[in-house]
């Protein structure tokens, strides 16, 4: 299994370091601010909120896998999780607004020891929120004390959002590892079998895509259809819907890109994908991320970039709705990867 | 080193209009709507245009159609038998050319 960047001692482990590039290193034709005149030219800078709707907690960096494109860095080799001081803040900030979603990732989300514990008090003070768990699928199959998340979601009537890359064996594993895609095929298989994606259970299983590679994900639809033909047929497995997320170039995926020479195509199919429909619906606009320290950002990207939302109060226990409405949201290069082409969130294409 | 194709060039395709305009117009405006989803999925027709590719050669495609497939979500397999495709097609019509050799041979000999 690879290491994260942080215990390979990167130099992109340096969130500064990632910046200068990302500042820096844009494609000749290009504005070193490409984003902030994309956004200028279509009317949107600076970037605000819309409604603040999705309260995405990243509860840490652990996870059992090592993916080479993930965003995070997360990793069996990374200790920063979230406390349950920390959970309690947000616990009063979810009492005391109102949500639609929250929108639990990592890491692997499950690996936190208060994970259960979070999710059963975020139900105790709303019944009706719609919580999605970002799972990584397998983490239900890596030990049997999780065999039996299945049930645990089910009970409290969770989302389950998986990423799958693909539905071979090749392309899934060599993004995300040796072996997972016939672990993930095992615990799709555990979530079907309580109900999850199935028609009328009302149990949502949705997956992620994400491509493998420098290149950008397809169409949302004729992927999803493909996606439903292939793992229906061989695999008997069924889910509602596939979301397709960009790749956005930080963290290992930006390793990857610059290792393999493809940076500088990448970001100029970034930037020349730039689509304004799907500028204008950026998650950032209507979600806070909070970090495994309780620290607020625009968005998860964001928040691997160490960039804090613009405020003067930046932590979960000092919450006040209307700041945080009226901020300015924080961009950079890294951006266009949300507003290529069809749009890209964490519920997939935003146009 | 200089060379007769440079990939830097397959982002200029756009620029063709320059010398022409009406024309280029034309032909992307048909080239755009050949591509969409029609009776062939956006999916099938770019597999086909991977194979053409190879089979007229071209770098440009090559690259082009690559990605695009990659994009549409095709695997290497599907890629590959595509190519497989065009390549059947070529060598078939090489070797169905040997009935006429076959004739002339027939009509020639005792």
């Amino acid at each position: 299994m690879i290491k994260s960047l942080k215990a390979r001692k990167s130099e992109l482990a340096d969130v500064g370091y990632e910046i200068s590039i990302l500042s820096e290193k844009t494609p000749t034709g290009f504005e070193p601010d490409a984003f902030g005149s994309k956004l200028r030219q279509t009317g949107l800078y600076p970037l605000s909120p819309t409604k603040i709707e999705i309260l995405q907690i990243n509860v840490g960096k652990m996870c059992n896998q090592t993916c080479k494109h993930c965003h995070v860095d997360a990793g069996p080799d990374r200790k920063e999780i979230m406390t349950r001081e920390t959970m309690q803040h947000c616990l009063d900030v979810i009492k005391g607004h109102s949500f639609t979603t929250i929108d639990l990732t990592g890491g692997a989300p499950e690996m936190n020891p208060h994970f259960r514990w979070l999710v059963e008090e975020i139900r105790k003070i709303d019944k009706k929120v719609n919580i999605i768990v970002r799972c990584n699928l397998t983490i239900i199959v890596a030990n049997p004390a999780y065999h039996d998340l299945p049930d645990f979601f089910k009970k409290h009537n969770i989302e389950v959002t998986s990423s799958l890359p693909y539905f071979t064996a090749m392309r899934t594993d060599s993004q995300r590892g040796e072996g997972v895609f016939e672990k993930s095929i095992k615990a799709l298989r555990m979530l079907n079998a309580v109900g999850y994606g199935k028609e009328d259970s009302g149990l949502i299983l949705n997956l992620v895509y994400n491509p493998s590679g420098a290149f950008l994900p397809g169409s949302q639809e004729s992927l999803q259809v493909e996606f439903k033909k292939k793992l229906k047929d061989p695999y008997q497995i069924v889910f509602n819907q596939l979301f397709c997320i960009t790749n956005l170039p930080i963290s290992r995926f930006l390793d990857y890109l610059l290792v393999s020479g493809n940076f500088d195509d990448y970001m100029e199919k970034l930037i020349s994908s730039y689509n304004p429909v799907a500028a204008e619906g950026v998650m950032c606009r209507n979600t806070i991320s909070v970090g495994w320290d309780g620290y607020l950002y625009d968005c998860d990207f964001n928040q691997m970039l160490e960039m804090k939302v613009e405020t003067s109060d930046q932590h979960i226990s000092k919450w006040d709705t209307e700041t945080l409405t009226q901020r300015e949201i924080q961009t950079n290069q890294h951006c266009f990867g949300c507003t290529a082409g069809a749009g890209s969130s964490c519920g997939g294409a935003t146009s | 080193m200089k060379t007769y194709y440079n990939p830097e060039d397959l982002k200029k395709f756009g620029n063709i209009g320059e010398f022409q305009k009406p024309l280029a117009d034309k032909f992307f405006d048909y080239y755009g709507e050949t591509f969409k989803e029609g009776a062939l999925t956006a999916r099938e027709k770019s597999l086909i245009a991977l194979a053409v590719a190879h089979t007229i050669q071209c770098p440009y495609c090559i690259d082009a159609y690559t990605v695009d497939t990659m994009e549409k979500g095709c695997d290497e397999q599907q890629m590959m038998e595509a190519v497989h495709v065009a390549a059947a097609i070529r060598s078939g019509a090489t070797l169905v050319h040997s009935v006429q050799m076959m004739n002339k041979y027939k009509e020639l000999s005792m």
